[in-house]
This record gives structure tokens, sequence and C-alpha cells, in this order.
């Protein structure tokens, strides 16, 4: 398909603003830009048609089955789009006076208040824009802790090795150093190994539970309350709080900070990556070093003089959490556990459609995700998960997550959602059984899927070693 | 109550016989009986759509919608034209995931590869990631990117963002780095501080135009800074540089950017859209996602997710930041608007945003007591004084629909967009003029 730049004619243009009314002023040589950029010069018809294009050539949620483990593709509800649009949000100047913005403040405070609750929690920010964002906040917020205490030496945190690679590089960023912590053959956070790491250098522990096999750790007690024994603080990873919410409360198993991510658990749209949004909730020993934003907090949300500071500017992606408060309310209190126990349901049952097809890495009911390894059918018959994965495309499915957790091998591990219907999960299982027996007949074949795609299998690997990461124009 | 839940009582009871279980709770049967909740947790009972969404509509009209604002600082008031939004809401975009599965992500995967290319175009720049959350955030990664084993020591000047400075503060002192905040004199940086940067410089952070509207001698700055062998590391604000010098021409090493002004609506602060480019050998060290041109095995133009052996999925914590995602469908905004806008249409905003703010700034200092604080050049901001205490005068304006200018201490920050013709600012001048009496 032809770049928009493949498509810029010169002189060719749109009439969007009106001319100007003011006496003419140059800016002086010495500021001006000598080389004019080449942005497309195009009708508004010619980007119309390019974009619908690339819209054909894009798998949204509403094109099938995007059963992507740890991302909760679920429905996004198109109220919450129409919400988000109305001008009394989406017009409002973040450092409008404090008079003129009750109802933004209204919305943060309501979704406070019924987030907190969700995750027994006593406090919350709306400042991080993603969960990765999040969790360096949650990070700062440990290190202000223990620094407050004068307790200088704590400087490890603890991470499960199924741990999503952003725990990690998020440990990093405020300067801690991670120590792993190997699962037992179960799954879960081994407890001898937790035992023999924890000892007062340690800031605290970051885990995900369910954890990133799909497995709620039924010794969750145990290792907040050895972690707390120790003097670190837990950290809850709300990458999976869709298995739970209205279950059970991260607050109360005893996690003392959480992010959460309003773009999977509470049905507000990925975009193709963002905008998300990240809030991080905490106990109050731990809410007057939320961050705050500078200008803000002259103007409506007061002075926080322990605060770790900011993240970005302003208040966080206020539209999403709109969005997120739309939902909320749709739910409320029955509809919140109804929602998480569905999708427990939809991955148990499409789990039991398909393990005898594909091993599963933990053969014991699952949360809202399960994951397979292929690593005895790549043995038997050469396929990768990688090429079931690549087959699913031609079915018009979107793969599971490919590869992760790192702790098992030829990995694919699949999240339905609730939001799915019985007949969907049934032909997913019935396309993972037909693969299945390619594997046996025709596994040749599977190498070279997909073959419906508007491309084949891109060279990754040359992509990386050439980079061209910006289109060169001809001279 | 209102569900998105496609399975009927029934259907629900089959499924988990189907499983060899009886009731939703069996799911839940590692979850100690301490903590499990016997009846859910304790916010309001659900409502149909038609409820929420009048609730909703409540909250917002609530809020001031002002029809004229003259307030920017770090959020700016552009017309958005009509296509961005109707582009960006095709759901499709709207509701997708990373691309991580090439070959039916094309469509997103070609959009971010155009955005990198018209942000290199925008701002004279090699290279551009495909964004991240905002622009603050944008400018504490950046000045992350600069970190050596020889040089961590960070200059950020005082004239940018007051945001943007906090933020960068806090990644610093979260992995420990020394942060100095460069003097200002007259609302420009002192030069001073720059002549004799030490020699654990990592990098030099400034703001064009500044937080005051004012141009900094920024083609200095980035050679101050090299001569420290420091890198140069600029914020911009892309309207400006529909006409304005860009970071690319001025050789600064990085250059990022808050991206609202593209496109995106106002939105209370966010989502917003962090823009970050660089020169073509930092290219590896710039976080997050990067898409490329490559083939596919039929020889065919692909593009794909790239370079992400600095990513955090492989490098985990010895990645070089722990962003995963970006702004995706900020980005793709941001894109359609230059698009729409196309080079002749950026031109014109700019100077019609210059233009505007210098034909307000002579009618205002024409009144008593709204002198501007500055005497240097200035591209659509500008500080005034305020010849009553601002918090009132602020007050005044809003009983007319007008947003003034921020209140910074006993001043005023102004802004004028392309929103506003001279009649508009007549009507302005006007307004103010009843309100001070004059």
């Amino acid at each position: 398909m032809k770049l928009i730049f493949e498509r810029s004619v010169s002189g060719r243009r749109t009439h969007l603003t009106p001319k100007s009314t003011f006496p003419s002023k140059e800016l002086p040589q010495a500021l001006a830009r000598a080389k004019q950029p080449k942005l497309p010069e195009m009708s508004e018809v010619a980007i119309s048609r390019h974009y619908t294009q690339l819209a054909k050539q894009t798998f949204g949620v509403n094109n099938g089955f995007y059963p992507l483990g740890s991302c909760t593709m679920k429905y996004n509800p198109r109220v919450n789009e129409a919400v988000a649009a109305l001008p009394g949000f989406a017009r409002m100047h973040p450092l409008q006076p404090k008079a003129t913005v009750s109802g933004c403040r209204e919305v943060l405070d309501t979704a406070r208040a019924h987030l907190c609750e969700i995750t027994g929690m006593d406090d919350m920010t709306f400042q991080p824009a993603a969960g990765a964002h999040g969790e360096y906040v949650g990070l700062l917020l440990m290190k202000q802790y223990h620094q407050s205490r004068g307790d200088h030496k704590r400087t490890r945190v603890l991470i499960p090795d199924s741990a999503h690679g952003t725990n990690p590089a998020s440990a990093s960023m405020v300067g801690f150093t991670v120590t792993h912590i190997p699962s037992d053959v179960e799954g879960c956070v081994d407890l001898k190994a937790l035992k023999a790491a924890l000892d007062d250098t340690v800031a605290g522990l970051m885990l995900t539970n369910p954890n990133t096999v799909g497995i709620f750790d039924p010794n969750i007690l145990d290792i907040t309350r050895l972690v707390h024994d120790a003097g670190g603080l837990n950290y809850y990873d709300g990458a999976n709080l869709n298995a739970i919410m209205g279950w059970v409360r991260p607050g109360d198993m005893g996690f003392d900070v959480i992010h959460l991510n309003l773009h999977k658990t509470f049905s507000t749209p990925h975009g193709g990556g963002g905008p998300g949004a990240g809030p991080v909730g905490c106990k109050k020993l731990l809410s007057g070093f939320l961050p705050m934003s500078h200008m803000g907090s002259r103007i409506w949300e007061g002075e926080k003089p322990d605060s770790v500071g900011q993240v970005r500017a302003f208040y966080g992606n206020f539209l999403v959490v709109v969005r997120a408060l739309t939902y909320i309310l749709t739910l409320g209190k029955e509809g919140i556990p109804q929602a998480s126990g569905m999708a427990v349901l939809n991955a148990n049952y499409l789990m039991h459609k398909v393990k005898d097809a594909f091993p599963l890495a933990y053969d014991r009911i699952c949360m809202h995700e399960f994951v397979l390894t292929l690593e005895s059918v790549r043995k038997e018959t050469g396929v990768s998960a990688l090429d079931v994965a690549k087959c699913l495309l031609d079915y018009g499915m979107h793969p599971p997550t490919m590869y992760f957790p790192l702790v098992v091998k030829e990995a694919l591990m699949v999240e339905p959602t609730e939001t799915e219907n019985r007949e969907t999960l049934d032909e997913a299982a019935e396309v993972l059984l037909a693969i299945r027996e390619m594997t046996k007949t025709r596994p040749e074949k599977l190498h070279l899927c997909p073959n419906t795609t508007p491309i084949g299998r891109p060279d990754e690997v040359g992509a990386a070693r050439n980079p061209r990461v910006r289109y060169q124009f001809p001279d | 109550m209102g569900s998105y839940l496609p399975s009927t009582a029934g259907e629900r009871q089959e499924m988990l016989k189907t499983i060899g279980l009886e009731h939703l709770q069996d799911l839940y049967r590692d979850v100690p009986g301490s903590v499990l909740l016997a009846d859910s947790v304790d916010i309001p009972e659900g409502q149909p759509e038609m409820v929420v969404r009048s609730k909703m509509e409540a909250m917002a009209a609530r809020n001031t919608v002002f029809p004229t604002v003259l307030r920017g600082a770090g959020s700016y008031d552009h017309y958005i034209p009509a296509i961005v939004s109707t582009v960006t809401s095709k759901e499709e975009f709207l509701t997708t995931y990373t691309p991580y599965q090439a070959e039916i992500s094309q469509g997103v995967l070609q959009s971010i590869f155009e955005y990198q290319t018209l942000m290199c175009e925008l701002t004279g720049m090699d290279v551009s990631n495909a964004s991240i959350y905002d622009g603050a955030s944008a400018a504490a990664e950046a000045v992350m990117m600069t970190q050596t084993r020889e040089r961590s020591k960070v200059y950020v000047a005082s004239t940018a963002h007051p945001e943007v400075i906090q933020t960068i503060k806090t990644y610093c002192w979260g992995r420990g780095i020394a942060f100095v905040e460069i003097p200002q004199k007259d609302g420009l940086l002192d030069r001073h501080t720059l002549e004799t940067l030490p020699a654990d410089t990592a990098c030099v952070y400034i703001q064009q135009p500044n937080f005051y509207g004012l141009f900094e001698d920024a083609q200095q700055v980035a050679m101050l800074a090299h001569q420290a062998g420091a890198k140069a590391v600029m914020g911009f604000y892309p309207i400006s540089l529909g006409i304005c010098k860009t970071p690319g021409e001025m050789d600064f090493d990085i250059a990022v950017g808050e991206g609202q002004s593209l496109g995106i609506p106002m939105s209370w602060g966010g989502p917003y859209l962090g823009i970050m480019t660089a020169k073509k050998d930092m290219m590896r060290m710039l976080p997050g996602r990067i898409a490329g041109e490559t083939v596919d095995n039929e020889g065919r133009r692909a593009f794909v997710l790239t370079l992400q052996a600095r990513e955090q999925h492989i490098r985990r914590e010895k990645a070089s930041s722990n962003v995963c995602t970006n702004q995706a469908l900020c980005a793709m905004t941001a894109a359609v608007y230059l698009a729409a806008m196309g080079p002749q249409g950026l031109r014109e905003v700019a100077q019609l945003c210059y233009e505007g703010a210098h034909y307000f700034g002579d009618e205002l200092s024409k009144l008593k007591g709204f002198e501007r604080v500055h005497q240097t050049e200035f591209f659509n901001e500008f500080m005034s004084c305020c010849p009553m205490d601002v918090h009132a005068f602020e007050a005044e304006m809003a009983k007319h629909g007008i947003l003034c200018g921020l209140t910074v201490d006993d001043k005023l920050l102004w802004c004028v967009t392309e929103k506003m013709d001279k009649a508009a600012i007549d009507g302005v001048i006007a307004v103010i003029r009843e309100v001070c009496g004059q």
C-alpha cells in the first residue's frame, strides 16, 4: 500500500483556517526555519481514503476473537466514547480556575472512591499514563517510604521469574536492584526461595495475582505477611485484576500499593498501544507520597509536601478515566463480579475444550487466562508456537500472546475475556483442534502461514539489522 | 444493572457443567476464605446506558466550557479539523492492540511509520520513536538517554514549563542523578551557567519558545552544551515549527515536545502525546516503540516494530526504559492533523498565532497597567502585568466567557491561537476595559 507521502501532489491542499485579519508581521530571519517540512500535500478526500485503507489492514476488537493473554481485550463500550467526547470534558483546559472544573474533580473523586473500594486501597493517583508508568510510581512510593523512615539500605526488589518485563525495568528506573524469585512446580511463588531472599535490604515485592500463568497463588496471605515481617512493602501489578474484581481485593490480600490498567480491566480502548491509564492506589501509609501536579496543586489539588514529585504533566489521562468511570457506573456492584466471574468461566471452558490437543503448562482450574505449552508438539512435529499463532491469523482470529511468560517453553497464553459468547469459544476450540491435526498431517504447511493476510511473515531480523525508521523522499 | 456479558444464565450453567463445576464461586477455590468477599464490593448498583449517560452528562455540565481561551502554558486551544476525529474514531484504530502481529496490523504500523517520518520532517531531526506518554515524560526520558558512566549531571532551564521541570526532577531523583536548574534573567536563561558546565554534565535541557513564550538563544545553548561535551536537548511546541527554526537546524541531539497542539483536544490535561526525536547516533538509546520498514517473505513492503533489543521484554532490568507502549491513537491524531494541514496550512496556522499574539500584545499594552513584562521576541505567548488582583481579574473575565491569561504570581501569561481573529481580539480588549474600568 502507498505511503501517505507517495500520495502527495505538489500544490494540493485543504482549506481549514481563515486568512489573516491582522497587520502582517514577519518572524525575524534568525528565528525562522529555513527548510520547509515535507508534509503531504493532499485533498481531504485523499486523506480520508488513505486512512480507510489503513483501517482495513488493522485488526480491532470487533474484527474477531482476540484472546491475547495478559492484555484483556474485552469489548470497548460505545457509550464510553460518547461520554468522553462531551465538550464539558474534552474542551477543558487543565489550568482552569477551581470553580470552573467541579465536574472534572467529581469524575476523579468518584472514580477514586469506587476504584479504592474495588481494590481495597485508601487513596489513588490518576497521573500515570500506562501500566508501566504506574509501576514506576509505585516503586517511587516504596523508595520514598523507606527513605522517610531513614531506612536507606533497602535497595532490593523481589520479582518472580514469571513477571512481565516491565517489573524489573521499572525497578531499575528507581535505582533498585532486582532479585528474581523462582516459581514452584505449580507456577506460584516458591515460598522457600522467598524466605531465603528476604532480609533487611528488601524494599518490597512486586507480584501479580493471579500470576502470569493464570493461577491464583493460594499462599498469597503467607507471601505478603513474610514480606511485611521483613519490613518490606507489597506491590500489586493490576494486569490481571479482571479475574478477581468483586471477588477479592488486593488490599485485603496484604498489598500496600497497586497499579491498575484502565485499558484492560475497565474497558477503555487500547488505541493500537495507547492512550491507556495506569492509576496507582495505595494504603494510608503511602498516601502522602502520591505524585501531584505542580501547577494543579496551586489551583485545586492542594500542596503535598511529601509527594514524590510528578511523572508527567497535569493529572493523567483524564478522558480515559471518564471512560472507565462510565463503565464502573454501568456494571456496578453486581456487574463487576459477574464480569470477572464470566472471564474466568470463559477461560476455563475454552481450556477444557483444547487441553487434550495442546498440553497445558499447569493443569488445574485457571483464572481469566491459561497457558499452553507447545514444547512437546514442537519436538514431535517441528511446529512451533509461532507457527500455530500465524496459522490462527488465517482463521480470522487474533493469536494468543506468544512466548510469554518466559518460564513456560513455547508458550501460548490465552485470555478470552467475559465479553465473548459461547459460540465464539466453541469455534476457537474447533480451530485449535484442527490446527493440532495439521501439526500431525501437514506440519510443513504451518511453517508457511499466514496465507490470507495483506502480507506474509515479515523479515524482522533484516528490519533490526538495517533499520529504516522513516520514509526517504526521492531526491 | 448494565452489562456487556453475552451469556445467558442458562448458558452459564451449561458451561459450568461442561467443566465439572456447579457455581461461579467454585472457580475461586484457591482464594483463601478469609478474604473472599461474600457480597461483592460496596459501590452503587449498576445502571442502564441511558441513566449512566445522563449522570456523566450532568458531571460534564458542572464544568465551565470557555468559548474564548487565551490561556496556553502547556495546553493549547487550536482548531481541530473535522477529519481528525473521524479518522481516529474508526473502531479498528480505536480498539486494536499494540501491533505485535504484523501481518494483521499493517495499517497501524504504517501509520506509526508515517508519524515518525512526519515528526522528523517537522523537527528536522533524523529519527523519531512511536511516541510516549506526554511532553513532560518525553523530556524526562530524553534526559535519561544522555546518561553515561562518566556523565550524569543534568542541567535544566528554569525557563522551561514548571511541570516539565518537576517531571525531570522526579525521574532524576528516582535514578539518583544530580539535577541542576539553570537560573534566569529577564525571562531568559542566564548564559553564565552554560559557559562553566562541569566535565560530568550529561545534558542541557531547554524549552523553545520558553514557558513565558520567549525565544531563547537556543542555537547558542546547543553550542555551549557541545563545547562542554554534553548533549543538548530541546523541548518544542509543534505548531511553532510551522515557521520557527527547528531543533535539527540548531544542532540539538534530542528534541521532544508535547504534541497536544496537533489536533488533540485539551481534555483537562490528557491523554496527550509525547514526541521524541533524535539524531541518528542516538537511535538505539530511544525508549519505547519504533516502527521500521522491511519486506515480507515474498519481498513485499512491510512494517514491523523494530530495534526491540532495547526494550524491557527482552532486556528486563537492563532495559533503557520501562516504556512498553506508545500513545498510538494520539500519534495518529497528530499525523492526520499534519496531513490535513499540509505544509502550507501549518505555516498559515503558525503565522496566525504569531500575528494574533503580537496584535493582542500591542493592543493590551495600550491599556493602563497591562505592560508586557519582557521585551524580547516571543511566539504566541507573553507575560503582562495586571493592574488589579489577578484572581479577581480572572473571575471577572470568566463572567464574560473568557479564560484569560494564566495567573503567574501577580502577572498574566497570555496565549493567542488561530482561533482568534482581529474582531475577536478587539472584543476581548473591550471586555478588559470594562472589567478594569478603563
